[in-house]
């Protein structure tokens, strides 16, 4: 069984990323309390929106607490997709500083086009060049387009949880990763083959 | 490098797919389900789905009908038609809608894009800004172009940036169905008051004219509904021809 939990701290869209884990061979069951987290082996923190609203539901439903004891000291699998890739920094900038969940440290910051020729959010399709030993990408040739929008990115305070960048607004990390715990920037659920290949990589990890 | 987005239009009028001239003369051209598998196997960079009867109506739209198509589609889906609230684009957005567009309510609804935006994200909030050329410039068209508002489209776009709205896609009613090039001087004029990403619509009958958008109009993306429909046109020919007048486009899925 890979039974993967799907966070829902009602914002988004969620049917799309339940869809693609069962695509990918996974059971996916949407967790809306602490305990929606035992029984599962892996977990996926989905998100659009705010850095701080995003926080503050989590934390209403003790799902902050309860996710840092399963996958920081449980080492449940994790992916962070888009925004939730950004949580797992410490610190967000969205309107005032406030913290994230802090398990790579860094922080998130709005995306600065280097010329008038960027614009944001950064919508669409992008390459991504992943380090060649990074798990997700296995499979997945260097430079592959994958789906973005956002516009906020993440930065992190060590070269080493980077696992991909991608090269706008002066090239920003498209994904990084430390121990079972990974974060995506882009959406893997709407890349396609690409995407799948990556979720299927997770789903094996 | 960020690559430009060529995206089919669907428009619905509640039972089929059609497609008309200069927002008028509407023929059917078909089921949306069947469109939308098509669509889908054809891996597209990103759908438009507008259900253009539903404002006029006065109906919200069809949740059901959204989430039917969503399962179809693993690509990014834009939906518009009907929106007129906050709990609206919250449903859409519930069954699968990754962008919802506001047309008439960004125009009409004090607020609702502010709101959308504080809620879900800019990102999702795609505001559609219809318009006709006038003596004087350009002029905003409402309720699928049937009202006058007496708006400048930059203008407006640019108000609605600086609510929250997350990319901007600009109609030319005129040009609409004609297959004729898109009308640069309304792209170039909004693409020049924003800076969120801008997507050109109406009149799109070439991989050409699609350039041009980008090239002379500072589009990010182009829409196109009849090019699709009426000629042989496939959205992957199209991009081939972007690509050898020097456009950045995604062609690797298609190729493995």
């Amino acid at each position: 069984m890979n039974r993967v939990a799907v966070i829902d701290y009602g914002r988004c869209n969620l049917d799309s990323i339940a869809r693609a884990v069962e695509e990918c061979g996974g059971t996916p069951r949407l967790a809306r309390a602490p305990a929606d987290l035992d029984a599962v082996d892996r977990v996926i923190l989905p998100g659009v929106g705010s850095f701080r609203d995003a926080m503050e539901r989590l934390s209403e439903r003790r799902l902050d607490d309860a996710l840092t004891e399963r996958v920081m000291h449980g080492r449940l699998p994790f992916l962070g997709i888009c925004l939730g890739m950004q949580l797992l920094a410490s610190v967000g900038t969205e309107g005032g500083e406030s913290p994230g969940l802090g398990w790579i440290a860094g922080r998130v910051r709005r995306l600065a086009p280097a010329d008038g020729s960027e614009r944001v959010p950064h919508v669409g399709w992008n390459e991504v060049l992943p380090r060649g030993d990074a798990p997700l990408f296995l499979g997945i040739a260097p430079a592959t387009d994958f789906y973005f929008v956002h516009s906020f990115h993440m930065q992190c305070a060590a070269e080493d949880c980077v696992t991909a960048r991608t090269p706008y607004c002066g090239g920003f990390i498209s994904s990084v990763a430390r121990g079972s715990v990974f974060g995506v920037q882009f959406h893997p659920e709407k890349s396609l083959r690409p995407g799948f290949t990556l979720l299927r990589n997770f789903l094996a990890i | 490098m960020l690559k430009v987005r060529v995206m089919p239009t669907l428009l619905y009028n509640g039972a089929t797919l059609v497609k008309g001239v200069g927002f008028d003369s509407w023929r059917t051209v078909g089921s949306a389900l069947q469109a939308i598998k098509v669509y889908a196997l054809r891996q597209v960079d990103e759908l438009i789905f507008l259900d253009i009867t539903r404002t006029r109506e006065g109906r919200p739209p069809d949740f059901e009908l959204v989430d039917d198509f969503a399962n179809e589609c693993f690509m990014p889906l834009t939906v518009g038609g009907g929106v007129r609230s906050i709990e609206d684009v919250g449903r859409l957005l519930q069954v699968g809608a990754d962008k919802v567009a506001l047309n008439t309510a960004a125009v009409e609804v004090p607020g609702l894009v502010e709101e959308v935006a504080a809620r879900f994200g800019s990102q999702c909030c795609v505001v559609s800004i219809d318009a006709r050329r006038t003596e004087q410039g350009h002029e905003v068209f409402t309720r699928c172009g049937r009202r006058a508002t007496g708006l400048e489209p930059a203008e407006l776009a640019r108000r609605l940036e600086e609510r929250g709205a997350g990319e901007v896609l600009v109609g030319s009613i005129e040009r609409d169905g004609t297959l004729g090039g898109y009308d640069l001087e309304l792209l170039r004029r909004v693409s020049r008051a924003v800076t969120i990403p801008v997507i050109a619509s109406g009149g799109a009958g070439s991989a050409e004219d699609m350039a041009q958008a980008v090239l002379e109009g500072g589009a990010s993306a182009v829409a196109a509904a009849s090019l699709f429909h009426f000629t042989q046109s496939t959205p992957l020919e199209v991009k081939r021809g972007m690509r050898d007048r020097g456009i950045p486009v995604r062609l690797q899925e298609v190729q493995s």
